[in-house]
């Protein structure tokens, strides 16, 4: 049994079912950082004083994360416009950097996580920390979500290419969809803790 | 085959396409810039706050517009947005107005 | 040009295939199914087994608040000393039963049976579809919700027992609470993760995969619900599991989300951080959970449309009012939710503004309720059993939804928040609401799911007993909330003086249920006899219009022999001049 409109769009929507599930899951995403920055404003100004992001925050390693993560979505957009363009050994070029660029930005998270933790300063010293640890905590769980499903249509996943040539784009530009999505939040929560 | 035009790109198109993202990256970069060199200005809170929102603002709908294609989506897709926006914006501020309104004391 | 060939070439290769293919064993079938049909079954039957277990832990409740102190026969020794000493409940315990009865019958019961159930088997029938969109992720929906009842029933088994801080889990209580917290917020987990996966599946479903012809005003009632009740759970949800991760971390990790500064227990100061924010916590909650008061009656609204224009023999009266007003009442519930937070310092400005957006959303469920009673006027009214429980649900949401007026109202709110009048509030609105919609939709459904129905003087017995039982539970804590008396109090207001003159409903109440869970026999011995015995029935035995009747009953794999077209309206019932009663949706 075939469900319609996998590939194909339906014409008076003009979309496929997995462009609109995607977007539908990015909302649902968008009220879940919703909520942990809904909380971060109603702490903050709750408290009298309140540390600003650079007093405790590597803005540097931070910085360099943000063109890490821009760029990895560069590298995306680009992965997919080459299986538009046909050339498939360029699009696994560029989603082998979306995945690897990924992870430079988990391995620079590891070294300022672990150098919070070797100077003592943990989720439950402050409610800076708490938020920080938990907002970019968060934010990481959905980076490796991202790469895990990436480096599936860069490896085993891209057998469908063969296949089904038009399948394997959406797929490839609905995972694109969901990696930008996660430098989206990246790119508020960068000047919210860091530079604020 | 006419139903599916819109999922087939021509290769122009796709150049058109390629050098707008190459411009949105240069621009991206730009803008992380202008926003770490401000925020070393140590601006007074609530200018500081206006400032890095409104540049994230713009690089988040350049993400958006353009590589999340946001830009030339479909009707359907814009009403969810839209919905999910409005909701965000009260998410986000509804609370901190009803504690401002509000005893609570710390 | 590629496209198209290469989509034949895959469907040629896929016939070709199945015709190879061997027939999926016994987990593939039943257990393993992507099936939308069988994982409506799996949702409803699973979410039948917790309303029965949160019932009862109920029927236990209801002994210790009308025998306040007194020992249970029995069960004292089967529950041990920890919880139930020489068979006297314990407030802990209570706490316990009361918090997990609430917890279990919203997010383990009704909603998995009224969205999971329903939602999953009719809305791809009704729609002629084959299937839902996803339905892979469809199957991971249910999983996810397993793991997540699986999670609440093993936290009664750990030290401290179960989560014992209300349904609410409200902060600090629920951050220094035992260690069954824990496992509430981790199944809460669970079970948000099901019911995001299942929004998204509904929504792009009903886009994107109903019938040629079926416009979106041609939807049935029951599918705009479903479709409404979708956007409610992917939009609010999230927000709770984002504080359910919180609370995590203010339990596991430490941190003071909801941990005010200077906090003191048990004589001991506690040693956190502070600067956290106890009405975070509330805030965050009821941001869900006021849209989940919705998604709990938005599918039994859909249930009782569809089953009072069958029954009536004509159309729904007020289709296009009632269709906004589902999507009005949709957009509202995201903005009333502080009406539950009146007693928590909040100011004039924003207590007003939330009383106004509460009184507002009070008008579309008013247009609905009374578009449902209108559309009976001038039937030809069928009293089978869907429609008894169809027609008891009018009154009884009635009755429900003005009680909840002057708790909307700021000022008329003090001295009601938190008493039993609030408890009868939404139980009127909930059981003899919504789960009278849900019983309807059984009996209605079943046909279709089984091939067979359900037997109607068992039927009628589980009926009336249900709406007498009800009524008698319900109505009297109206009175004993407006006495004054207290929710979540473990002796029922026994301990209060001004409530010695009302504490004898207790024992009314309690009465009410016990022989309320005696009419639920019928109900269950109906629906396990009927499998193999109940009267055979073809395609169509309500003489029905929408497009899940055109289906064999049961419907195979893929569901339709043909894929089905909709040729007009869903109610087009006793049209003048016509030549049958009833002209179904996916005749030419």
């Amino acid at each position: 049994m075939e469900i319609p409109y996998t590939v194909e769009v339906r014409r008076d929507t003009g979309l496929t079912n997995g462009k609109i599930g995607i977007w539908l899951f990015l909302a649902s995403e968008v009220m879940l950082f919703g909520a942990l920055f809904a909380s971060y404003i109603l702490i903050r100004t709750g408290m009298p004083v309140w540390p600003r992001g650079d007093t405790i925050l590597n803005v540097p390693l931070a910085t360099f994360n943000t063109i890490v993560l821009i760029s990895s979505s560069v590298t995306m957009v680009m992965a997919w416009a080459s299986l538009k363009r046909n050339r498939f050994g360029t699009f696994r070029v560029y989603l082998g950097s979306t995945v690897l660029l990924g992870g430079v930005f988990l391995l620079v998270k590891y070294f300022e996580y672990s150098h919070k933790f070797e100077n003592g300063l943990f989720p439950r010293t402050s409610n800076f920390l708490a938020l920080y640890f938990t907002l970019t905590g968060l934010h990481m769980l959905h980076v490796i979500g991202g790469m895990a499903v990436n480096a599936y249509l860069w490896g085993p996943g891209a057998k469908l290419w063969k296949t089904n040539p038009e399948w394997f784009t959406n797929r490839v530009e609905n995972s694109g969809l969901f990696w930008h999505f996660v430098d989206l939040v990246w790119i508020f929560l960068f000047p919210t803790l860091y530079l604020l | 085959m006419s139903s599916d035009h819109a999922a087939v790109d021509h290769a122009a198109d796709i150049d058109k396409h390629v050098k707008i993202y190459i411009t949105v990256f240069v621009a991206l970069m730009a803008l992380t810039i202008i926003t770490v060199a401000i925020s070393r200005l140590h601006l007074p809170v609530h200018q500081a706050v206006t400032i890095a929102l409104i540049v994230a603002v713009i690089k988040g709908s350049l993400v958006a517009g353009f590589f999340m294609h946001l830009i030339s989506e479909k009707k359907l897709i814009y009403a969810v947005l839209a919905l999910t926006v409005a909701f965000f914006i009260v998410l986000l501020f509804v609370p901190m107005l009803t504690h401002n309104n509000g005893f609570w004391i710390h | 040009m590629s496209q198209t060939t290469g989509t034949v070439a895959a469907g040629g290769a896929h016939v070709a295939h199945a015709a190879h293919h061997e027939e999926p064993g016994f987990w593939r079938t039943y257990v393993f199914s992507t099936d939308h049909k069988v994982i409506g079954i799996q949702y409803a039957v699973t979410g039948l087994l917790f309303l029965f277990f949160g019932f009862s832990l109920m029927m236990l409740m209801r002994y210790q608040l009308a025998y306040p102190g007194t020992a249970f026969p029995l069960l004292g020794k089967i529950l041990g000393d920890s919880r139930m000493p020489g068979g006297i409940m314990l407030p802990d315990f209570y706490n316990e039963l009361g918090a997990m009865h609430g917890t279990i019958m919203v997010f383990l019961g009704v909603v998995p049976l009224a969205v999971g159930g329903f939602g999953n088997f009719v809305l791809p029938l009704q729609i002629g579809a084959p299937d839902m969109a996803f339905p892979r992720i469809n199957m991971a929906s249910y999983q996810c919700f397993f793991l997540g009842g699986v999670t609440m029933l093993a936290s009664f088994f750990v030290p401290g027992g179960a989560a014992q801080s209300g349904w609410t889990s409200y902060a600090p209580l629920s951050v220094i609470a035992s260690q069954g917290q824990t496992f509430w917020l981790i199944g809460m987990i669970f079970l948000i993760t099901s019911s995001l996966l299942g929004a998204v599946n509904f929504i792009t479903t009903t886009i994107q995969l109903r019938a040629k012809g079926l416009t979106f005003m041609r939807f049935p009632f029951f599918v705009w619900a479903q479709f409404v009740t979708s956007f409610l759970l992917l939009l609010a949800f999230p927000p709770l599991e984002a504080a359910g991760i919180m609370q995590l971390m203010d339990r596991v990790a430490g941190t003071s989300f909801f941990l005010p500064s200077g906090l003191v227990v048990s004589g001991q100061a506690l040693t956190n951080a502070g600067g956290g924010n106890p009405l975070l916590w509330q805030h965050l909650f009821w941001f869900l959970a006021h849209p989940e008061v919705y998604v709990l009656i938005l599918p039994a609204f859909g249930i009782v449309a569809e089953i009072i224009a069958n029954n009536t023999r004509k159309p729904l009266w007020g289709y296009k009012p009632m269709v906004y007003s589902l999507g009005f009442l949709g957009f509202m519930s995201f903005v009333v939710w502080a009406h539950h937070m009146f007693m928590t310092g909040m100011g004039t400005a924003m207590a007003a503004f939330f009383q106004t957006t509460t009184m507002i959303i009070s008008i579309p469920s008013v247009v609905i309720l009374t578009a449902l009673i209108l559309s009976l006027w001038g039937g030809s009214i069928r009293y089978n059993t869907p429609m008894l429980f169809a027609l008891g649900f009018l009154p009884m949401f009635g009755i429900g939804g003005l009680t909840g007026l002057p708790l909307g109202l700021n000022v008329s709110d003090i001295p009601l928040h938190d008493t039993y009048y609030v408890i009868a509030h939404f139980h009127y609105v909930v059981a003899p609401g919504t789960i009278f919609g849900l019983f309807a939709g059984i009996y209605y459904w079943y046909p279709k799911a089984t091939g067979r129905k359900m037997n109607e003087t068992l039927g009628k017995i589980h009926f009336w007993g249900s709406l007498i039982c009800m009524n008698v539970i319900f109505m009297p804590m109206f009175k004993l909330g407006l006495a004054g008396v207290s929710r979540r109090l473990f002796d029922g207001g026994a301990s209060y003086a001004f409530a010695a003159p009302v504490l004898h409903l207790n024992v009314v109440s309690s009465w009410g249920a016990w022989i309320m869970a005696l009419f639920q026999l019928p109900f269950i011995i109906n629906f396990f006899w009927s499998i193999r015995h109940g009267q055979k029935v073809g395609d169509n035995p309500w003489e029905a219009t929408t497009i899940e009747w055109s289906a064999p009953s049961p419907p195979p794999h893929g569901n339709f022999l043909a894929p089905p077209q909709a040729y007009r309206g869903p109610y087009e019932y006793s049209v003048p001049g016509a030549a049958k009663g009833f002209q179904p949706q996916f005749e030419a």
